[in-house]
Order: structure tokens, then C-alpha cells, then sequence
């Protein structure tokens, strides 16, 4: 697979261009932070209309990474929907969209802070996994060790000779692996970020997103 | 119909007490005071906001009646604050009982709560207040007495959206008070029936006696100026000449890192310590409020700004401006030498600087034009409908309206006159649903028209996130700049993209100090001093501004002239030799030169249609040149040429200046283009898409919020037809990148392109290889760069 290589707790992990992270010996694929349903939510408590095509977005995307990974079983990490009306409220076409691509694997929904509940598409409901020797849960819990989570949308920036880029990116150390966001309307959390720093380790990597993901020390504020 | 009305009698002795005269348009306007619309062009000092008033005083009289009787909008807020205290002084002299009180964003809430319950008389206020009281529901109260409307520095409006902000709303008062009179404001204008036009389609029109001509120069140093670049260091010591000679003088720059810079050099030879201060629109509000005090208090003899000083309070003493560079535009010029008129019968004078040897011609070129008073700017385009868009949603808050009227009455603006029923629909159904392809949002329309027809709030709850989206300036990235440590003291701002491109060590200038980047925390930059003396340059936001179509003209026909001397020496020596070794460029034509420079092909293309599109005519050939297999390698381009260079040579100029199929591809590559996604976010915030950055919200940098460069992504892949995209794309092919001046010129040059092939550099082309701002051609992109970055810091840390 295309991306970047590492291993973690014992098991072979690939970031993906797109931030998705497979498993290639249990044929796993893991994205976090989905947030289907974003714009309708918006919209729904009287906010903007953002243009309602971010579902067809972040649907196209995982379609295209489970398609070259032949993934068997699907994990998404938590925030898969924007709220659980966002869910409910999905545009026919999407629902029947996202039917179909689980028809056929094994799903797992993990419940994230903004989905909290079970949601009307099958799969598996569950609040963490424990997929040995990985622990699948939204939030990181501190002293954890072997975890996969999401929820923080971590992004770094890069500072090419005057011109600085900023990407979503993964960060990993020894005991856990924060997974960028992956839905279309996610915004980032700068890994200098207060509680990014707290929880990750000083020898902690973070992984760009992007057609060729490049591994970086994760950038810090200076001291 | 002149029939002179004559000054009520306490007016006459109010002027007589003070051995004062009336000014002719003073009285005429006056006159007037029944006309539905007039527009007063007068000078700074011509006590052009007396006549705006005068009518009002008059009318209110010595006992008015409660109820808001005039409102006044001027495009600063600190000009409102002060007109209060101007006006002050001839309602109590004559012990009318007249209220004036001012409005802004900075008035507090107890107060314009008070002021909406109980109007003063007269109210001072900006665009953004009035669109934003025009929202509430009680507008058709607080505006039912209202008779007249003083709009200030109306030129300075109508070349922003505030002005079409302001326009729209003076419809809606026009609707609410039927009765009102409008009185525009103006300082000297290149085209005043456009700019009354643009005011009310029936707008009389006064011009007063614009005083004596002014007395420009050009300043004259014992160094010529240098081949390239700007900033005008060369003539530091006579700049202090002048300086000492002169009771206050203005010095103004184009930009203000060139001020920066100016100022820290005009320091390290300011020898006896001259008071010199420096303002500009990047220094902190307390930066700039003390020079402004220290200036009104004479002071100061001298200050650095920038277009900050453009307008405003008319500064007292101010007897010299220095125009540092080549002004660019006449009629800025024009307005900036105003600024030295601190006398309505004196003359102003004022110098200018030229920063290079091309801006000696400019500079030439705009002294005679100014002296012929031939102001130049571009015509008005049509109101932009993002602004259009968010006028109705501030419709919609202040209660229920039908589309016909609201389509009839917006078409009142000048600007807005030519509106079609199916662009205003277009606007009016993206506000209501969004107005996308795809049908997401019935359930959740933003307006929604109900059985009688008329359209309204869903949510009423949504007027408040409406109101607080309210203006169309935009806050560009910035970050503030602070002192490090508690409390430390606020400098002012950068550019969010050069604050991140600093790593600790770096210095800058920053209000003419020399400062060193310690670390950003919290969205704050933080500073300590630095006692080094050459700073790493500040790059702030500030526009750069293009030289205008008509001077470029003029410096074609200048450079023409057989008698050249007008110029200095060494300028003339350089026009005669480029005659000599090459061509002049010609007005109808466009001068092409190849030659080889250090084993690369060079053309050099004398296009004199401004930087703006000099920079997209560089990168729209080198794609020619791309494909063509040329080889381009990268280019540079100045308001009056573009330089590329590249492996080969181009010999078939026609075909690579061919203007069909220019916008062909064009399309791919403009959308990519970091100013389109910049407009994106300007149209988008405007007609209420995103919702405004309020201070301090940005700072968390929470997951969030998103930016809005993926909303424009989406909306290119999934609705390429939106409103929104189609209005950006309005706004960058006519401003942002030139893109029409680009087309005209290749137009008009069809056949009539003079390729001069050399074998070596020409005089003309020489200062471009100097300049700074070239753009490499990226084939490798910034993956190969990334990829090279990462591995490097990869490697230093030890981890690979």
C-alpha cells in the first residue's frame, strides 16, 4: 500500500494518503472523525448553509481506500456522524450510498462525543475495540498503552523557506497513535496545541497527509 | 434657479463674529438645501462639512423638534468622534438646542441602546453602524423623521464595498424617510458625474473653486536614484532638508514595510533628532492615536505614513508632502498634495521622490498630469452581489419583505441600477436556501416566504448571528505582535503568513523599532528588543498598488518626447541609448526583446498595464511556454514590463501572444490561484457562507472551525455554477489579478508586436534583472520540497 510505514505495539501499520490508517494483517482500515451530516446539522440550528456536499465527499474518499486496500473490516474511530439527527437526516442517496459499502464487511462504529448513541445503520455498535493487540477507542485515555483514537483532529505545519504549509496529519509514539480527521468539513488542532503536547510523548512522530505522507518530529511550541 | 437664499441672521453674525466669510458653496449648498441629491466637490480646508451641514442647522433651528433629523456617515470611526466635537463649537456658540452624539463599534452598548430609544438630532456614524441599526426591527421608527444624509469622503467609499454597502442602505432609509435629501461629500474626482451617479441617479452637482494650483516637484538628490527597487533610502539626507525647512511635513509610502524601513533609516541619520513620527494602518490603535494627538498638538515635524493618513481630521500645519515612490495614480497624488492644504487659498505643495530610475518617468509623467489636472481611475463596475446578498439578509431581520419592492428599491443605487430581475433572484435564493444544484436545505431555508408572499426569517433566533456578520471589511490574517512577557506591550500586527514563516532569532520592524521573534503563544506573537541593525524585512498586508492604465499612457509618451528635459541627465542618457541599442516602446504597439543573459533565453515584454497584470501576463505565457516546450525557468515583472527566461528561445512571438484561447486552461489555473481562494472567503463572509472572525475567537485554533479554502474546493468539484463562485471569479478577472487589462493588451497588439532580437541585455531590461518578487516555476512542487524539509528535520533529530 501507498503511504507511510510504520510499526506499533508489534503490528505493521500504513497511514494512507487520505489519513485512513490500514492494518494490513487483520486486512483492517481505520478512519476517525467522519462528521457526516455537518452541514445539514449547521444548517438545522439556523447557521449557514455550507454546500451540502461534504457526505458525497467523505464518501468518495473511503470508498477509494477500501476499494485499494480490500479491507474486510472498516473501523470508524468515533464522530462518524455530526450529531445523531445528522445521521437520521442524511440525503436518501447517501444513506443508500453508505449501505452499500458496508454491505458485505464487518463495520464497526465507535462511539465518539458527538455520536453518542447507535445509529440506524447496521454494524457493529461498540464504545471501544479491543482488536488484539489494539484498543480502538475515540478519545485517548491517558496511561493507555497499544491505543488507536481519534477525536483531537491533529494537523502540523511544515516551514518550507518562507512559506509555511499546513497539513492534517497522525501523530504516534510508543503507547498510542492519534489519527487525523477524515471527514470533508473538519477543521485541525495544531499539534503545539496544549493538550496535544501533554498527551503525546517528546519523541512523538507526526505523519503529513498528502499524495506522498511524510513523517516529521511533531512540531511543538518552543519553550 | 440661483435665487440667494440668505443666511438666517444668526448664522451672519455667528460668521461676522469671527471675521469670517461664508465660502460661495458654503451658500450654495444651501441654496440647494431642497434638491434631492447633490454632491459638493471641494478641497481639505474648504469647510466642506460646515456646508454639509449647514442646511440641517438651519432647518433645526433654535428649537427642534425630538426625532433623528440628519445622519451623517464618514468612512472612519474616528472621524465621526470628531465631528462631534467640530460641530459642538458653532451649536453652542449659537446656543442652538441642538443634539449631536456619534455612533460606531466602539460606542457602548448602554449608549446605543439609549440612542435607539431616543435618536439625537444629528448622528455621526460609519457604514457598518448604519447597516447594522437598519436590521432592527424598529429601523422604520428610529429613521421616520430623518430629512437629510451627509455622506463624507464619498470618493474613498466608492472604491470599496462599504460604499455599496452604504449605497444599498440609503435605498432602504430613501424607503423609510420618502422625503430625505442626500448630500454627498468629495475631494477632487477624475469623473464626477459617475461618482454623483453612483451617490442617487438625480445628484446635482457643485464644485467649488479648487483654490490655487499646487506646487510639485520632484525632489532633486546629488545621487541618482538607484537602478531597482523602492523606498527612496538614496535621499535620506535631503528628505531631512526638506524636513527642517518646513513646519510639519507628510511623508507618504506606497506600502508600509517600505515606511517601516524609511523610518529606521531616516532615524539612524536623524543627526539633531528631529521629531519624526510614523502612522500606518499595522501599528496598534495606541501607536497610532499618539502620533495623531502629538501631530494636532504640533509636535511633531514630520510623519512616515502610509494610505492611513489618506484621509481624515485636516492635521493643521502641514505645509509639505513628500510622495515617496512613484504615486501610481493620479488621483491620489492629487488628494495626497490636498493634505498640505492647510490654507483654502494657499497653495499646496508638495514633493515627489522617485524610488528608481523608471519611477523618475513616472514621476514626471504624474506632475504634468497633475498640473493638467487629468485625473485618471477606472469607471465604477457594477455593485458587487455579495454585498447585495447580505443587504437582504439585514432586510430580512428587520422584518417581513416582498422581493418586488425590495428588487425595486435596491435598484435606486447607482451602482446597482442595472441589476437584472434574475441576478437579484439568484442572490435572493442563495440567502433563502443556499442556491445550491443540489436541493439539501428545504426543511431548513434561512428565509422563507409565506403565504402572502412576503419573505422572511425562519428562525427569528438567526438575526443575531446576521447582525454580527454585519460589514464587508475584511480582517486579513493577522496576528497580533506583543512584547514578550506580562503585559506585554502591544506593537500591532503582522501577516499570519509571515508570522509563521519566522522561527525564533528572526527580526523584523515593527513601529521603528528593530524587534527579535521569541515565540507565538496563543495566536500572539511575541517580541522582546533587538539591538541589531539590520533587521529581516516585515512583510505586512497592504495592497500594492498598480500604476493606473492612464499613467502608464502618459509615460509611453513621454519617454517619446524629442524634448526630454524635463528629466535629469542620467535618465535621458539611459532613454537615448535604449533607442540606440534596441526600441522605445510605442503607445499601439508592444516591444518584445530575446536576447541571451548567462546561457538562458530571455523576452522581455514592455507591456505597461500595471503589476497587477504584468504578474499575470508572466503567468499565463510561461504556460504558453510550458507547453510549448520551451523550457520556462521563471520570471519577474514591474508595472511596466515582464521578464521571463527559459532553456530555449521563443521565436514565434504571435502565436505565444495570441490572444484567443488565452482564458483556455485559464480556468484550472486561476482557480488554484491563492488570491481566487482569498476572494472566495471575502464573497463568501460578505454574503453570510461563513461567519466573520470575531477578535479572539480564532485563537484556540479549534478542530472545529474549518477553512473555508475546503468550501471552495467542494463547491469547484460538486456546483461549479454556485452564485458564490461565479461572483469570485467577477471580482478576481476585474481586480485581483488584472486579468482584463491582460486580455485588452494582447487585443489591441495583435499584429503590431515589434520583436527586437538581441545578444545581449538592454537598457531597458537591465533594472528588471534587479528586481526582487521573482516567481520560480515549481515543476518539481512542493511534494520534492516537503519530502527534502521532512527528511532534513527528520535527520536532525535523529529519527530516521
Amino acid at each position: 500500500m501507498n503511504g507511510y510505514e510504520f510499526i506499533f505495539a508489534g503490528a505493521r501499520l500504513t497511514m494512507l494518503p487520505s489519513g485512513a490508517l490500514w492494518w494490513g494483517e487483520a486486512k483492517m482500515l481505520t478512519v476517525s472523525d467522519l462528521h457526516l451530516g455537518k452541514s445539514e446539522r449547521m444548517a438545522r440550528r439556523g447557521g449557514a448553509m455550507l454546500p451540502p456536499y461534504e457526505i458525497r465527499d467523505t464518501l468518495t474518499r473511503l470508498e477509494r481506500d477500501i476499494s485499494t486496500s480490500g479491507a474486510e473490516t472498516i473501523v470508524c474511530l468515533g464522530d462518524s456522524f455530526d450529531d445523531l439527527d445528522a445521521a437520521e437526516n442524511m440525503h436518501e442517496t447517501d444513506a443508500l450510498w453508505l449501505t452499500r459499502l458496508m454491505a458485505g464487511r464487518r463495520w464497526v462504529w465507535i462511539e465518539g462525543n458527538h455520536d453518542p448513541g447507535p445509529v440506524e445503520f447496521g454494524g457493529t455498535h461498540l464504545a471501544e475495540l479491543y482488536a488484539p493487540p489494539l484498543n480502538f477507542r475515540h478519545i485517548a485515555r491517558p496511561g493507555a498503552a497499544a491505543e488507536i483514537s481519534g477525536h483531537y483532529h491533529p494537523k502540523a505545519s511544515l516551514s518550507l523557506r518562507g512559506r509555511s504549509i499546513s497539513r492534517r496529519c497522525l501523530l504516534y509514539d510508543a503507547d498510542r497513535v492519534i489519527l487525523p480527521a477524515y471527514g470533508t468539513y473538519t477543521g485541525g488542532l495544531r499539534s503545539d496545541h496544549v493538550v496535544l503536547e501533554g498527551l503525546m510523548r517528546l519523541e512523538t512522530i507526526a505523519v503529513l497527509t498528502g499524495p506522498d505522507p511524510q513523517p516529521i518530529p511533531m512540531p511543538r511550541s518552543l519553550k | 434657479m440661483a435665487c440667494m437664499t440668505a443666511l438666517p441672521a444668526l448664522f451672519q453674525s455667528w460668521f461676522a463674529e469671527r471675521d469670517w466669510q461664508p465660502h460661495p458653496h458654503q451658500l450654495e449648498v444651501l441654496n440647494r438645501a431642497d434638491s434631492s441629491a447633490i454632491m459638493l466637490i471641494a478641497p481639505t480646508g474648504g469647510g466642506k462639512t460646515l456646508a454639509g451641514f449647514l442646511p440641517s442647522f438651519v432647518d433645526l433651528g433654535e428649537s427642534p423638534a425630538p426625532g433623528l433629523h440628519t445622519l451623517y456617515i464618514s468612512p472612519l470611526k474616528a472621524l465621526a468622534a470628531d465631528m462631534r466635537r467640530n460641530l459642538g463649537k458653532p451649536i453652542n456658540d449659537m446656543g442652538l438646542a441642538i443634539r449631536v452624539e456619534d455612533r460606531s463599534g466602539d460606542t457602548s452598548q448602554t449608549r446605543k441602546k439609549a440612542q435607539r430609544a431616543d435618536p439625537p438630532h444629528i448622528l455621526l456614524t460609519t457604514p457598518e453602524s448604519l447597516a447594522l441599526l437598519l436590521s432592527y426591527e424598529d429601523a422604520p421608527r428610529i429613521f421616520a423623521s430623518l430629512k437629510r444624509v451627509v455622506v463624507d469622503e464619498l470618493h474613498a467609499l466608492a472604491e470599496s464595498k462599504r460604499g455599496d454597502q452604504l449605497m444599498l442602505g440609503l435605498t432602504r432609509l430613501m424607503a423609510l424617510a420618502p422625503d430625505l435629501k442626500l448630500i454627498g461629500l468629495s475631494a477632487t474626482v477624475e469623473d464626477p458625474p459617475a461618482l454623483a451617479h453612483y451617490l442617487h441617479h438625480e445628484t446635482e452637482i457643485l464644485i467649488a473653486d479648487p483654490g490655487p494650483d499646487p506646487k510639485i516637484a520632484m525632489l532633486t538628490t546629488d545621487t541618482p536614484p538607484p537602478w531597482s527597487g523602492g523606498g527612496g533610502r538614496y535621499a535620506i539626507p535631503e528628505v531631512l532638508a526638506a524636513v527642517k525647512a518646513h513646519k510639519t511635513t507628510l511623508i507618504f509610502h506606497n506600502t508600509r514595510a517600505q515606511a517601516e524601513i524609511f523610518f529606521h533609516h531616516l532615524w539612524l541619520a536623524n543627526e539633531e533628532l528631529l521629531p519624526i513620527g510614523i502612522h500606518h494602518g499595522s501599528l496598534s490603535r495606541e501607536a497610532r492615536g499618539k502620533v495623531e494627538q502629538a501631530m494636532v498638538g504640533g509636535e511633531l515635524k514630520a510623519v512616515v505614513c502610509t494610505g492611513s493618513l489618506d484621509l481624515g481630521l485636516d492635521w493643521g500645519d502641514v505645509d509639505l508632502v513628500i510622495q515617496v515612490g512613484a504615486p501610481k495614480n493620479v488621483k491620489r497624488l492629487v488628494q495626497r498634495i490636498g493634505r498640505a492644504n492647510h490654507q483654502y487659498n494657499a497653495p499646496s505643495k508638495a514633493l515627489l521622490l522617485p524610488a528608481n530610475r523608471w519611477e523618475i518617468i513616472e514621476c514626471q509623467a504624474a506632475i504634468e498630469a497633475a498640473l493638467a489636472h487629468d485625473l485618471d481611475g477606472d469607471p465604477p463596475g457594477p455593485g458587487p452581489r455579495d454585498v447585495l446578498c447580505q443587504h437582504i439578509l439585514i432586510r430580512a431581520c428587520s422584518g417581513p419583505f416582498q422581493a418586488d419592492k425590495l428588487y425595486r428599491e435596491v435598484r435606486n443605487a447607482g451602482a446597482y441600477a442595472k441589476l437584472t430581475r434574475s441576478e437579484f433572484d439568484e442572490c435572493l435564493n442563495f440567502v433563502a436556501t443556499g442556491g445550491y444544484a443540489l436541493r439539501a436545505y428545504d426543511r431548513w431555508q434561512r428565509l422563507r416566504q409565506c403565504p402572502d408572499g412576503n419573505w422572511q426569517l425562519r428562525d427569528p433566533r438567526a438575526a443575531r448571528m446576521i447582525r454580527m456578520n454585519i460589514g464587508t471589511i475584511q480582517d486579513t490574517d493577522t496576528l497580533k505582535v506583543r512584547m514578550k512577557g506580562r503585559g506585554g506591550k502591544a506593537l500591532g500586527e503582522v501577516e499570519e503568513g509571515f508570522a509563521a514563516s519566522l522561527v525564533p532569532g528572526d527580526t523584523f520592524l515593527m513601529g521603528g523599532q528593530i524587534v527579535r521573534f521569541e515565540a507565538l503563544r496563543e495566536m500572539v506573537v511575541q517580541v522582546s528588543r533587538d539591538r541589531g541593525r539590520r533587521p529581516k524585512i516585515a512583510v505586512f498586508m497592504g495592497t500594492k498598488f498598480s500604476t493606473s492604465t492612464q499613467l502608464s499612457a502618459r509615460i509611453l509618451k513621454l519617454i517619446h518626447r524629442d524634448d526630454l528635459s524635463a528629466l535629469p541627465s542620467h535618465t535621458r542618457e539611459w532613454i537615448t541609448l535604449q533607442n540606440t541599442v534596441s526600441r522605445l516602446p510605442r503607445t499601439g504597439r508592444l516591444l518584445f526583446e530575446s536576447f541571451p543573459h548567462e546561457g538562458r533565453a530571455h523576452s522581455c515584454i514592455y507591456g505597461f498595464a500595471g503589476r497587477g497584470a504584468m504578474q499575470t501576463l508572466g503567468l499565463m505565457l510561461t504556460r504558453r511556454m510550458e507547453s510549448a516546450g520551451l523550457g520556462p525557468l521563471g520570471f519577474v515583472a514591474t508595472d511596466y514590463a515582464t521578464l521571463i527566461w527559459s532553456l530555449t528561445e521563443v521565436t514565434d512571438v504571435d502565436t505565444l501572444l495570441d490572444p484567443d484561447g488565452l482564458s483556455e486552461g485559464l480556468d484550472g489555473w486561476l482557480a488554484e490561484n491563492a488570491l481566487m481562494k482569498r476572494s472566495f472567503r471575502a464573497s463568501a463572509t460578505i454574503a453570510g457562507l461563513i461567519q466573520r472572525n470575531l477578535p479572539g475567537q480564532r485563537s484556540t485554533g479549534r478542530q472545529a472551525t474549518f477553512s473555508s479554502d475546503i468550501l471552495y474546493d467542494t463547491l469547484r468539484r460538486y456546483d461549479p455554477d454556485h452564485l458564490l463562485l461565479t461572483i469570485t471569479r467577477e471580482e478576481a478577472l476585474r481586480g485581483l489579478i488584472g486579468f482584463d487589462r491582460v486580455e485588452n493588451l494582447l487585443r489591441r497588439s495583435t499584429g503590431r508586436i515589434d520583436h527586437v532580437r538581441l545578444d545581449h541585455v538592454t537598457p531597458f531590461a537591465a533594472p528588471l534583472f534587479l528586481e526582487v518578487g521573482k516567481v520560480p516555476l515549481d515543476g518539481a512542487g512542493a511534494e520534492t520540497l516537503m519530502a527534502n524539509e521532512a527528511a532534513k528535520l527528520m535527520e536532525a533529530a535523529g529519527l530516521s
